[in-house]
Order: structure tokens, then sequence, then C-alpha cells
């Protein structure tokens, strides 16, 4: 066998006491198309960073082309012909299509840029890609996401890249787009090219991919051949970890209906989402990055606009809603964002836990610290927040910490729906125990819970009942029960039929 | 999708038609028009726009590239004051003015190290060169106006034979040579388009392999230059070095940018339609005088116009965002 283009041994790479990548051995060959699958989390951006050269591994080492490849930095990476077509596109929007192709590599003489040039290389460039078609002159952000993504590619190959490295090319594209995508990266191969693709649509691996490499937790848990691959194989080795018993379950009661969404759509994501919460109830959203479970909250929310549908909370329906209404209807939000949104990272805990509901702590409509701190102090208790003092800055807290803090807001404000956003990402396994059954109480008490995670374990520990989100539809709502991590999967990758449309509750 | 020829083009005539509607809107009033509709009111027009327009192209590039200066009004004073103390220890004309550029350079250069070096926002840096500068000016001229003998360099700005239209001062036709000499920069030579590439996305500069950091030293530097230039003009207009002139210039700076289409987030602006916005701020300045506006009424005017213009830039924001 010749050697491969690419091979990565035994790479590592540490963030504190996170390992990130705790062992990934895999190789691509030239004029492969390699699909790298794994779940959000497993592992997938730190190797796409350790090969454009932002990190550098702690331990194992990558060879190109047979060769030691260390690389520096991004620029040494594209130079070497490792080139990255990442999740969130990179383009200056103002400049036109051709100005981005050949950003950074202009063909010039003495400074002044040469047009006529340009133009042929950018044309050309375009061209390969069966996408002449496209204006060159117009500015980028005239064009679509799909055709973005072309301007993209078409940049990737002015340098002559021997690997191309895809992160989830198709999450905002079309069934057409994709198909489009799917025939460039096709021309790409005939031409020698190898392509690491990486994605968690299994399917698409599966009609792509002559090989994959399946990451779980940092580490490279199996490889084969695409095509005959056995696709329950694959999620079980993605999957394959036990469930730890850190779910507690406190009994608690369904009430009555408190929220309701009918054929919720916005003004991109989500498509479709009906559901029916109840009083007492934790209902999961599963899905994957991207599917529009965090919009379905935001719109439910009053954060963004709806095109269509309906938000139902008590006896009152709309169509319209803003986050000061929700608050007065007693809808709480958790951001997934922690630091950009869900906090005031500069200000105090005090501040940050009374700001929606300064009445308990305000006498003649001004703020008195002294109460202020007191009802601080007595959130910290009953949350366990380590803090030195109520008037420490949030931000200097531990994220679990944080995070407290931030669902203590919603418990200060005396919320009846709490809406929570991946509310366990990026903080330590004791402090996920303490939220875990922080919310069986709140549904003890009758409050009613949204959770959405990507962690599959925490939603089949913790909810009474789980949906599940793909590509901006929410599938009917089934019993914890009756859903298992591999048929989660199944659905949010859109193996089972429920990709275009499927029924709601 | 608009034909980006169109969209351009509207883009252009934006700021053109703001010109000509200031123009007929004075011309209204049929006391001024006799006076204001004249080729030497045009000429004092032109020669008042001279250091506006000079300024403004400097700050084109920073406010493209994304950034700002806040410093330009006390730069201009200070290198003023540079040039007529030059004068007045009898240096040579060329002497004179290399060295009072290259001292709005070096301010520039500064800032650019310390706004590039230290990630520091150009917003707070050049507030602070802001006071640097006119202080700095106040203390080289002994807190009071440098007077400078005769010299060459007093006739760049010189209005003669008041009447006509032409022979236009040499200051204008330097500032109409360097704006076309900028347009090109701007438009065909890589620096330029890397200017435009770092003001759309600083992020992706950066991974086209764009030196962001140095090219925003350079940026500045050159800024600098012109600066640098227009206080030469501003000595020349003066006939002396006055450090506590052009306060709050870097205002009318901006403005002219922001009205010639440029938006404050960086990515977009043309040369051509900062000159015209520099026209329209002289114009303003202008008709106001001849209409015996009190100089508080030309304030307020002038304020209301840069939030009209940053408005605008809003509404132009708000549309292409989608």
């Amino acid at each position: 066998m010749s050697t491969p283009r690419l091979r990565m041994v035994g790479v590592r790479k540490s963030f504190g006491a996170t390992h990130a990548l705790r062992n990934v051995s895999f190789s691509v060959e030239p004029g492969e198309v390699h699909a790298l699958i794994g779940e959000n989390g497993a592992g997938k951006s730190t190797l796409m960073k350790i090969l454009s050269g932002a990190y550098t591994p702690d331990a194992g080492h990558l060879e190109l082309e047979g060769q030691p490849f260390v690389p520096a930095d991004p620029l040494h990476a594209r130079r070497s012909g490792i080139a990255m077509i990442y999740q969130e596109l990179n383009l200056a929007p103002h400049l036109s299509l051709e100005e981005n192709i050949l950003l950074g590599e202009e063909p010039s003489r003495l400074g002044w840029v040469n047009r006529a040039r340009r133009r042929a290389l950018a044309g050309r460039a375009l061209a390969e890609l069966h996408a002449d078609h496209l204006p060159l002159s117009a500015p980028v952000s005239d064009c679509t996401i799909a055709e973005q993504q072309l301007v993209e590619i078409a940049r990737a190959l002015i340098g002559q890249p021997k690997v191309l490295i895809m992160d989830e090319p198709t999450s905002s594209l079309t069934q057409v787009d994709t198909e489009n995508l799917f025939a460039v990266i096709q021309r790409l191969r005939v031409r020698g090219v190898s392509v690491v693709y990486i994605s968690h649509f299994l399917e698409e691996c599966q009609r792509i991919g002559d090989r994959y490499t399946v990451l779980r937790d940092g580490e490279s848990v199996g490889t084969g051949a695409m095509p005959g691959a056995d696709l329950d194989h694959i999620i079980t080795l993605m999957v394959g970890r036990e469930i730890e018993d850190i779910y507690p379950r406190i009994p608690h009661e369904l009430g009555a209906p408190v929220l309701e969404l009918q054929d919720l759509a916005g003004e991109t994501k989500p498509r479709s989402v009906s559901l029916t919460l109840r009083a007492g109830e934790i209902l999961g959203v599963a899905g994957l990055i991207g599917a529009g479970r965090t919009e379905t909250l935001r719109a439910c929310f009053g954060l963004d606009r709806l095109r269509a549908g309906s938000v139902r909370v008590g006896a009152r329906a709309g169509t319209r809603g803003s986050p000061a209404r929700r608050l007065a209807q007693g809808v709480g939000l958790l951001s997934e964002n922690r630091k950009e949104e869900g906090l005031m990272l500069n200000r105090s805990l005090a501040d940050n836990l009374t700001l929606t509901r300064y009445g308990p702590v305000a006498r003649l409509g001004f703020i008195s610290h002294h109460r202020q701190r007191a009802v601080a102090q007595d959130w910290m208790q009953r949350l366990d927040v380590r803090a030195q003092h109520p008037a420490q800055p949030v931000g200097e807290l531990s994220g679990g910490n944080q995070q407290k803090v931030a669902l203590g807001r919603l418990l200060h404000h005396e919320a009846r729906i709490l809406l929570l956003d991946e509310p366990t990402r990026g903080i330590d396994v004791g402090s996920k125990a303490q939220i875990y059954r922080l919310m069986g109480e709140l549904a003890a008490q009758g409050k009613a819970i949204i959770f959405v995670s990507s962690y599959l374990p925490e939603l089949l520990g913790v909810c009474d009942s789980i949906a599940v989100m793909c590509r901006g539809v929410l599938s009917a709502i089934r019993p914890a029960a009756e859903w298992t991590e591999h048929s989660i999967i199944a659905t949010a990758i859109g193996t089972t039929g429920s990709r275009n449309g499927a029924g709601a509750a | 999708m608009t034909p980006p020829r169109f969209k351009s083009l509207l883009n252009a005539f934006g700021p053109f038609l703001g010109l000509l509607l200031v123009i007929g809107l004075f011309s209204l009033s049929s006391e001024v028009r006799p006076y204001f509709l004249t080729g030497a009111n045009f000429k004092i027009i032109l020669t008042q726009t001279v250091i506006v327009a000079i300024g403004a192209l400097g700050m084109t590039m920073i406010i493209i590239s994304g950034g700002i200066d806040l410093s330009v009004g006390s730069v201009v004073a200070l290198t003023s004051v540079v040039c007529a103390t030059l004068i007045l220890k009898k240096h040579g004309v060329v002497e004179t003015i290399g060295l009072t550029v290259l001292t709005g350079a070096l301010l520039g250069l500064i800032d650019g190290v310390v706004i590039a070096g230290f990630r520091m926002m150009p917003f707070i840096v050049t507030l602070g060169m802001m006071g640097v500068a006119r202080g700095v000016a106040k203390w080289l001229a002994d807190n009071q106006t440098v007077n400078a003998p005769d010299s060459p360099i007093n006739n760049l700005m010189a209005l003669s034979q008041p009447r006509r239209l032409f022979p236009l001062p040499a200051g204008v036709w330097i500032a109409i040579a360097l704006a076309v000499l900028m347009g090109v920069v701007m438009r065909r030579s890589v620096f330029g388009r890397h200017i435009f590439a770092i003001g759309s996305n600083e992020a992706t500069a950066r991974l086209c392999g764009i030196r962001v950091p140095l090219m925003k030293v350079v940026i500045y530097t050159a800024a600098g230059l012109f600066f640098g230039l227009s206080g030469l003009m501003q000595f020349s207009r003066l006939t002396q070095g006055d450090p506590t002139v052009a306060i709050g210039l870097e205002l009318d700076i901006i403005a002219a940018v922001v009205i010639g289409g440029a938006s404050l987030n960086g990515g977009t602006g043309t040369i051509l339609g900062s000159m015209i916005g520099a026209l329209i701020m002289a114009v303003l300045r202008n008709g106001s005088n001849q209409m015996g506006w009190p100089n508080y009424m030309q304030e307020i005017i002038i304020g209301v116009v840069i939030i009209l213009a940053v408005g605008l830039d809003q509404l132009r924001q708000s549309k292409t965002a989608r």
C-alpha cells in the first residue's frame, strides 16, 4: 500500500483536567473521502484545530505524505496543503466573490492587483466546482449559504490542497445543495484530493465516504470501509458508554398543561414544533447541534421572531411575545451561552441573582443592598454555590457555580416554566448531579421544565418524556422509557424517515 | 439579488444627491443666491474643504479597516505648531513640509503600535492621543500662537484673484491629486483590498494569511501622514501655528466619511464618497455663514446632519444584513 496522505498516531490533547483527545489515530489515503464520525463533544473540533496548527498536541505525531508534520499556525498548515472548511463560514461579506476566493493570495505586481488574472483564477476555481454561473464581482453577502460555501471551497482549491477538511458542511444546506456538494466532493476525489468529512449525519457519511473512523470521548474507537458498513454497529461505537447512576428519581406527578406550542416556526429555524408541557413535567429535547433546539426555546421566550405558529402560556395564546412578557408570565430561560448571554460576568452574584425580580430586595423602589445580599446568601446556601461572598463577581466562580447562579436567577424569579438550554454543558460531574437533583425537586413542586441537552444519558436519566429535533422539526413526544440512546440518535440524524416533517404530539 | 452595479451606483449617488440637495436648499434664498452660486464662493468652499478632505483620506482608510481615530483635531493643531516653529527656526521649505507630515505619521505610528500590539480599542487609544497631542502642542507653543515669518507654505491655501474660480490654491489641487491616488490605492492595490478584508471580517483576514497587526500599524501611520498634511494646510490657512485650533475637527472628518457611505462597522466606504461628504460639510458651514445664521445654529445643523448620516448608515446596514 502506498504511503497515506495524512496520518495521525496516538494524538493526545488535554486542557487542564479535561482530556479533549485521549488517543486518536487515523490515516487518509490519496483521493479518499474519510468520514470522521462522533457525537457532540467527541473531540472532532479539537482534532481539526490540531490539524490547522491552532493547537499543538501533547503527545503523538502527525505525518503528511510520510513526512513528520508539525503545523505551526493556520497559514503554515494551509501552505503545506491542508485546507479547512469550517462549519461557520469564513468570508469577508463586503468583498466580491473573486476577492474572497483570492484573499491573501492576490495575483499582483508591485503591490497592484492584477484584476484580469484574479478574475481568471477565481473563474477557473469556480469552474472546477461547476459553479461558474456565480457572479464574480458581486459581494459575497448577496449569495446564499450554499453559494458562499462554494466560494470557500474555491478558495481552498486555489492553494492546490492535498487534504481538504470539511466540518459539518451540510448542517445549514438544503437537500438539493447537499447533493451539489456531494458532486463537488466526488470531483475533488477524482483529482486525487483527500477529503476528511466530519459529520454526525451518518447517512451522508455512508453515501460519500470511502472509509470511516468513529471518535468517542476523544478516542478513535473504530475504523473501517464505509460501503457495506452496518450503521447500527457505528451507532453503537458512537454511544458505547455506561450510564452512571447520578440521576436521582424524585417522584413527581403531572398536572395541567401550562405551555403549548402549536406549529412554531422561526425565520429560519425551527421549521415546525408542536408540544404540550404539563406542570410537574420534565420534557427532554434531544437533537444535533444546529437542529434548531436553541432557536425553539428562544422563539418560545420571545427572543426571536416567529414566522408561524403560536405559543400558549397558561390560558393566553399568541404569536407575539417579548422576554419581558414571558418573564411576567412566569417563564424563565437559561441560555446555553452562559458567559455571553446568561450572566453579567463582571457583576456580583447578588446582582445576577436578583436582576429579573428586584421586588423582594427593594423598598419604595430603591434596592436595599442589605436585603439583596441576604437573599443572595440564601440562594447560595440552597443551591450550594461555592463563593466567598454575595458581592463577588460571578466571573470569578467555576463553571458549575456560575451555572447554579444562572439557574438561581430563574428560581428567585419564581418561574413556573423553566426553559433550560444545555444546563450542564462544561460543568463538573458534581455540579451536574446537583442540577439533576434540583430539576427533580422543582418538578415535584409542580414546575414545568424543558430540558435541551446533547448528552443523551442525562436526558434518559432525568426526563419524564423526550422528543427529538431533526433539521428544525420536532418529533413526537414519547415517554423517556420508550427511548434508547440508539433510537434517539437514529431519529436525530434522520435515518428513521422522520426527516420530512414527522408528526408532532 | 440586486445587480451589484446598480447597488454601487446607488451608494455613490447617495452622497452626491445629498450635496446637490444642500446646495439647492441654500440657493432657494433669493438674498443669498447671488453670492452663494458664484465661482468666487465655490473657490472659498473648495479651499475650506481642503483640511477636512485630506484628513478624510486617512480617516477613510481607518474606518474601512473597522477602526476610528479621535485624535485628528489635536494632531492637526500639533503639526500646525510644528510647522510654524520649523519656519521660525529657518528650516527650508521642503524640510519643513517633510518634518511636519512625518510628525503626523509618527503619532499615527504610535497609535497603530499600541492598538495592534496591545489589542486595545482604537476608540480609547486615539482618545488618549487626542489629549496627548493637544497637550504637546500647547507645550511646544508655550500656550500661545506661534507666528511664523512669511514663507512659500503660506501660499498653499492663499486665495489669489478672489473674484474668480480659477486659479485654485495649490492646496486644493494637492487634495484632489491625493484623493485620486488614494481612490486607486483603495480599489486596486493589494494593500487597499486587505484594508477592506480586515474591516469586513478580521478573523477571515487572519485565516487568509493577512498580517493584521502589521496592517493596522501601517494603516494608522499612513493616515497620520494625511493628518500631518492637514496640519500643514491648517497652518497655511491661518499663517500661524495655533495649539487651540481644530477642536472637534475629527468629528467633521468622521461625519464626512460616514456621509460618504462608509460604515462604522468597517468593510465599506469609498474615497469619492468621503470627498463628497467633506464638501457637504464645507457647503453647510459656508451656506450657514451666507445666511447670516449664528455660530450656534451651525453647530446644531452639523450635529443633526451627523446623526442623520449615521442613521442612514444603520438603515443601510439593516438592509444588507439580511
